[in-house]
Order: C-alpha cells, then structure tokens, then sequence
C-alpha cells in the first residue's frame, strides 16, 4: 500500500484576519480586502494600493524577543504554524523529532527588513555605510530566506528534512508540493508546509510599478484586484501566509484526525520562454495540469472546482483560461473556477499556499469561493468565474494552478480521500 | 501521489555527467582541481569595491571572469552577478557533459539550483536609486534580478527546459538538497537535471550582512585567514561562486559512457537550539541510503565552518560515526572560501574530481588540527578511493550529507 499524503491541519495570516475561520469568512463573503498602502507611505508609487493584513504580533501570541528577531514574514509564518498544528490536534511531544519536516516558500524572503535595514546603514540613501555596526545584529538573517523555515522549524521542534523553496509565484504551491512529496517517500511522518511573504515595501512597490504589471487604479481599491474582468488593469500586492499539517494518511486515520483533503497529484513545468512573459496558449500550464492529474491517476471528469492563478494581468488570464481547456477539455467549461486574490491581493510566493488552504476549505464546506469584482467578464475568458458570489457545489477533488516569474508553472489536484481511485 | 522511492536501483540512479565550476580557484573543472592540488589559493583583498573601512578585507573572488566575455550581452544589465556566474557555470557544465538541450525532449530537463542570497549587489544598487532619487528610478529588472529564484528561471530559458523547476535555499547545505531534489526528479518524471548553484555577496551590503553572524575571519593574511579544524580557527572567508552540475539517469549516462561519479545516498536534517546536534543521524541516514557502512566511506568533504565550536561539532560528529581518525577529512574550500548555496555544489565537484584521480586534495595551512579526525593537510594524499561524503551545514541549523561514488563501483 503506498503512502499517501494529506492535509490535517490549516493555519492562515492573510488579509482581512488573522486565523483560519476569518480567512474563510473572507472568502465566502465576496468582499475585497484590498486599500490604500498603510505600511509605508506611497505617495508618489503608480500604484498606491494592496491587500493589507491587520497583524497585531502580540495578540497573536509572539513575544517581544521574537518580534524583534523576526521579519513580518516570518512572523506570519510561525503564527500559522501554531495554529495548524493545534487544528491538527498532533501531539508534537509525542513524535519523533527527526519524523518532522518543514517545507516553507517565499518568493522575496525577508524584503522588508532587508530595505528598512538598508535606510539604516545608508542613513536614509544619502550615504552608504556610516558605520556597519549600525545594523541589526541578525541582519545575515534577514538577508537568506532560509531564516524564514528556521523559525517555523524551531516553533514545532522539527529536526527532519527542512528547507525552503523559493520559485517566485509558485513558491507557496511549490513548497507544499515538496513537502507532501516528503510524506509520500518517508523522509518524514509529519511535515509543516506552507508558504509566506510580507513584500509590501518601497522596494517591491518600485519594482512591480517600473514593469506597470501593479494595478493603477488608486482611487477605487476595493474594486481594482478584478481577474478575469474586462477592465482589469494588473494585480494587487498582497501579503500573508498559510501553513497545513501533512500527513500520512493511515497514520492519520489511526488517530482519527480530522482530514481536509489529500494532495493527490502535483507537477511543475516551465515555459522557456521570458522571465515575466506568458504565451497566449497556456501550454506549460496545460502539461503540469496534466501531469498531476496523471500522478493522482485522475482524469478532468473528476475535477469540480479549480482555484485559478487569476493574478488579473490580462496576460495570465488568458494564458489560464487556455491552459484550462487545453488540458481538461470539455471539463474546463463545466466546473466553477475562480480566484481568491480578487479578495485578498496576490501575496507572491505566499498565495500559492493561501490557495491550497482555501481549496481544503472548499473541500471541508462545500462551498465554493467567488471571483469579487467581476462584472464585465473579458471575452476571451469565457469559462465560469463565479463572480462575485460564493456558491454552494459538490466538490469532491479541486485543481489549483500557480504561473509565477521565471516562466514557473505549478498544478496540483487535492481531493477527498476516501473512495479516491488507486 | 505516486511514490517515486519505489523506482530506486541502478536504472535509475543519478551520475553526475558534467561540472561547471566558477569559483576563485578556477573557471573550469580542471582549473580548479590544478589549484587545490598545487594548494593555490585563491582568496585575495576583496576588489569588487574598497573593503578598507571593513573588518573584514579578504574574500574569495572569481577574479578572471568577465560578465561581457562570458554572459550574453543582453542578459547581462538584466541579471545580478550571482547569476552571471551560475550561467557561465551551466554553459560549461552542459558543454562538459556534451548535452545539446535542443536534442532532448523539453519536458524532461529540469533546473534545480540552490541560492542563499539572491542579487544582493543589485538590489542594493536599486535601493541607492530609490532612496536617491525616488521610486521611478528603480529600473524594470530590479523584478527580475533581485529574488531567489532569478538564476533557474535564466538557466531555463536560456537552455529551453521546460520540467520541473526548483531553488532551495538552506545556506550552506542548500546545495546538497538541491542535489537530493534533483534525485527525486530523475526517479520520477525528468531525465537531466541541471543543479548546483552559485551565490555571490561579496558586495558592500552583502558583506556587512555577513558580518553580523560573527563567523567571519577577521585575520588579514590570506593562509592564516581560513583554518578550519586548527586550533588557530578564526572563522571563514567568504567567497563567490559554485559549481553548476548535470545530473542525469545512470542508465543514459552509461549508455553514452559518461560520468564523473554517481550519487548513492542523501539525507538531511535539522539542528534546534538546546538540543544535541542531529549531524550523527544525517550521516548515518545518508550511508543507509547508500547501503554503505561507515568503513564504505573512503573520504568525508568535511562543511569546516572554521569557528572552534562548530568544528568541535563536526569533528566528534565524524568520529561518532566512522571512530576517531578512521576516515580520511579535508577541506579544500579554504582556497575558494565559503560559498554558500554554491558550496556544497563546489563540494561535490571536487569530491567527484578526487574519485576520478584517486587523490585526496588537502587542507592548505592547517598546522595544529583539534584531535578527533584525520584531517588530509601539507600535501594531497593518494588513495584508494571508491566513495566519498561531503557534508555540509547550514547557518541556522541546517546539515546534509551525500555519499558519491566511483561510476565503475
């Protein structure tokens, strides 16, 4: 009997609340949670808006040494962790330490102390280096990614396979793609997966609006982030994290854990082709949508919602949309399919795990989340979006897609295990 | 999701086909293995700007490469130097291997490489344009260059491989999880891998980051500076650089008669704070995966931080695994210095290189070396070599270990 790996718990910091519970409710509400940028002053950025969370880092349990250690992606990603391993009901003192892995993504790493330790040591740009003591004293942390995984290993005492995946946009499926890849070898029993970025920083700002892919539409934020829409002007920033307790699922069956979902089949293909460019035919996409249906021995009659990329550049929403029929055919017209960072902006390597997290939160309620925003639906993008209402629907088995820089394109299946075909 | 673990065995295994080395000791494989058994160094004053009000001014420069001569000219203003090297690195490491990417089936290369820091230097660059003179200044590639992921994205399109795409990050031992990825892919769905990877933070932020762990050597000669496993240690130099490797399944490999050396074992593992260090069960999980005892290993690539403690760590590490003094250890990386993502790449090169010859390269400028290992040092010392292990850590808690061996074992 093979190993087969699955999700038992769900932690999520993302937009619009803090917790599991507020980030479903966010979901099936409809509503945008994107505003003006209240972290840093945008005045003078093409694009003055993002999806912002409301963290209050002692309220959600961090202490002062840690707040003080940690970037805010960071932060978010140990909060998670905490959260998921209490919806999981493990008792982590009970398992063996080198049995527990960590698989975390970030696209851009610890980006904001990075730039604001940067204003330190350059005294606010005018002269680089006063003195180099001026900086923090962890400041090699924030500069490697890896401080990120570090954290969320030390909170759950992991001392198996930990690393972190760092694929740009697909970071977040990517990672959680590895770690249940972890589970499926036994290189470990249990692994926290998941994914986070905090990017909303001059630095990232600068850089999305020189290649214009940032939506411009400042004085209208609540209505800007709307993929799939015919009046879509580029993506939102978002920031957050979402982290799920995998496990084998025997394991979890013999201790009767709550189970949201299995990850059934995941691949990654990339197009070759341009760094930020998309070919209109999808056809990258198409192949790792293919190849994790194949993994999960599944064909697309078996699909009943997709959560889209839909980052709302008219590129990847075409690029999708064709991806979608090229690989599930007739299929591709029947399921819903919609895109959760019409809500809560598009967080970069973070989103990809945010999504699986609301795709075992599909599964779990059988509610299927909108596309918010869209009222003049794109021609070319001719499928079900589910606009702008969330529907109740059967959903048995989800695909969730993630198109990121660097040509990365990410697909996997996550279904109900029980009755699953082996 | 399918199990891949199940497909193990020869027909599957993993050979290395070719290396790309880019580091201070050498542009190429050969360059670089010359080197270390010449115990050249390479580690100089840092050039790349003026390290005078630093208290640290050596590092380990890739001092003959020159992004107009090696990159393509369009890629250049588009990508950090950490990425020029890797695609140097890649162009010679498919070249050494004899792939035409063109020739195989794009859906089965893929590109795993690992990268600790990203473009640091560029991202500077465009914060000094940002903090200077405002947002609109920060250029169009500054989305491109800046994150981790830069370097596989280039390598891909550049060589159009259009599988799996990967970038770990785990400091130090990012390479080797890189290599155990790559492992993963060519029991399942890929057939070439290219991984390793470079890193390249010598630069003016880049340096005072890494100063703020307190593990760099602030000894100014260069053959004083870097003594790991001597009861002199000071801590490391920081280099640049890597090595960009093809992997590819054993059954092609040998089909077309190549390879420097397959990979039998890999295993990782964590280190937490207040805990006894886990480098003991990584070790031995990674000769379980081989199917080696520890009298299988002929030589260990020891991670020799250069920092007492940490080596004191190591040391007993090795001699709790293989008994005190029972295996060969060396560290050459003193004369590249320590890389980063691209050092344990380099790592695996070298180990491969020194199976093929049968010869040890030795630790340059270790005179007084703690007890406990037998560590190689005055002069390279022949062997009979079947098998290696190179271990590496990572700032943070990270360690891997792989276990290499001769094609022909």
């Amino acid at each position: 009997m093979s190993r087969r790996a699955v999700i038992t718990g769900i932690g999520v910091v993302a937009p619009g609340g803090v917790g599991r519970e507020n980030f479903w409710n966010v979901l099936v509400s409809g509503r945008s949670m994107t505003r003006r940028i209240s972290l840093f002053d945008p005045e003078g950025f093409r694009s003055r808006i993002a999806a912002e969370v409301d963290f209050d880092p002692l309220a959600a349990g961090l202490g002062y040494q840690e707040i003080r250690r940690m970037d805010r992606a960071a932060q978010f990603a140990v909060v998670c962790a905490s959260e998921a391993a209490a919806d999981s009901g493990l008792d982590l003192g009970s398992l063996d330490p080198g049995d527990l892995g960590v698989s975390i993504g970030s696209a851009v790493g610890c980006t904001m102390s990075l730039e604001e330790e940067y204003r330190v040591l350059s005294d606010g740009g005018r002269r680089w280096l006063v003195d180099h003591t001026y900086g923090v004293p962890h400041l090699y942390e924030q500069m490697v990614p890896s401080t990120l995984v570090v954290e969320v290993a030390r909170r759950v005492g992991a001392e198996g396979p930990v690393s972190l995946t760092s694929t740009g946009c697909t970071s977040g499926l990517d990672a959680v793609g590895h770690g249940a890849q972890l589970v499926v070898e036994g290189s470990a029993e249990v692994v926290f997966a998941g994914a986070t970025d905090a990017p909303l920083s001059p630095i990232t700002s600068a850089c999305f609006d020189a290649i214009k892919a940032t939506s411009p539409d400042n004085d209208d934020p609540e209505h800007a982030s709307r993929p799939f829409d015919a009046r879509r002007r580029g993506f939102v920033l978002g920031e957050g994290a979402a982290v799920m307790v995998i496990e084998e699922y025997a394991a979890a069956r013999a201790r009767g854990a709550r189970v949201y979902g299995e990850i059934a089949g995941f691949a990654g293909r990339s197009n070759a082709f341009h760094m930020t460019g998309l070919k209109a035919d999808g056809r990258e996409m198409a192949e790792a949508i293919r190849v994790s249906l194949g993994k999960a021995r599944m064909n697309p009659e078996d699909i009943d919602y997709i959560n889209a990329h839909g980052s709302g550049t008219k590129q990847n929403d075409r690029h999708e949309t064709a991806a979608f029929k090229a690989s599930l055919k007739q299929r591709a017209y029947e399921v819903p399919v919609s895109s959760i960072k019409s809500m809560v902006g598009h967080s970069l390597g973070a989103i990809g795990s945010i999504e699986v997290a609301a795709c075992a939160l599909v599964l779990d309620r059988q509610v299927v989340p909108p596309t918010a925003n869209l009222y003049h639906a794109d021609p070319e993008c001719d499928l079900d979006y589910v606009p702008r209402q969330a529907r109740e629907h059967a959903v048995d088995a989800v695909l969730s897609v993630g198109s990121g820089f660097g040509g990365f394109q990410s697909a996997m299946v996550i279904r109900k295990p029980e009755g699953a075909p082996r | 999701m399918n199990p891949v673990d199940t497909q193990a065995g020869a027909a599957t295994d993993m050979v290395i086909t070719g290396l790309g080395v880019v580091a201070a000791t050498g542009m190429s494989a050969e360059e670089h293995w010359t080197a270390l058994l010449a115990g050249k160094s390479g580690i100089g004053r840092i050039s790349r700007f003026d390290p005078s009000s630093y208290p640290v001014t050596l590092g380990g420069e890739v001092r003959d490469f020159t992004a107009r001569e090696q990159v393509p000219r369009r890629l250049i203003p588009q990508t950090d130097h950490w990425t020029h090297l890797a695609l140097y690195g890649a162009e010679r490491a498919l070249a050494d291997a004899r792939i035409d990417p063109a020739a195989l089936p794009e859906f089965e290369m893929a590109v795993v490489t690992s990268s600790s820091s990203g473009g640091t230097e560029f991202g500077q660059h465009e914060m000094e344009r940002l903090y200077g003179q405002g947002p609109a200044w920060v250029g169009a590639y500054q989305s491109i260059a800046w994150f981790y992921a830069a370097t596989t994205g280039q390598i891909s399109i550049r060589h159009g491989m259009r599988g799996p795409c990967g970038v770990i990050s785990a400091e130090q031992a990012g390479g080797l999880d890189a290599i155990g990825q790559a492992r993963r892919l060519l029991r399942g769905e890929s057939r070439l891998v290219v991984t390793g990877g470079t890193d390249a933070s010598l630069c003016p932020y880049g340096l005072v980051a890494q100063l703020s762990t307190g593990l760099l050597s602030r000894v100014a000669e260069p053959e004083r500076a870097y003594l790991p496993f001597d009861q002199r240690a000071s801590g490391y130099v920081p280099g640049e650089g890597g090595a960009v490797l093809i992997a590819e399944r054993a059954a092609d490999a040998r089909r077309k008669g190549r390879g420097y050396g397959r990979v039998l074992g890999y295993a990782s593992g964590f280190e937490l704070p207040g805990r006894p260090t886990t480098l003991p069960r990584t070790l031995r999980k990674a000769l379980d995966d081989a199917r080696l005892a520890p009298s299988g290993i002929d030589v260990v690539f020891a991670d020799a931080v250069g920092d007492p403690r940490r080596d004191r760590v190591e040391a007993d590490a090795l001699a709790e695994v293989f008994g005190p003094g029972q295996v060969p250890v060396t560290a050459p990386k003193v004369l590249s210095g320590r890389l980063y993502g691209g050092g344990a790449p380099l790592d695996i090169a070298t180990a491969l290189l020194s199976l093929r010859d049968g010869v040890i390269p030795h630790t340059p400028g270790v005179t007084r070396p703690v007890g406990g290992i037998d560590l190689v040092r005055d002069t390279p010392r022949d062997a009979e070599l079947r098998t290696a292990l190179v271990v590496a850590r990572g700032y943070g808690g990270f360690n891997a270990a792989v276990v290499l061996g001769r094609t022909d074992t």
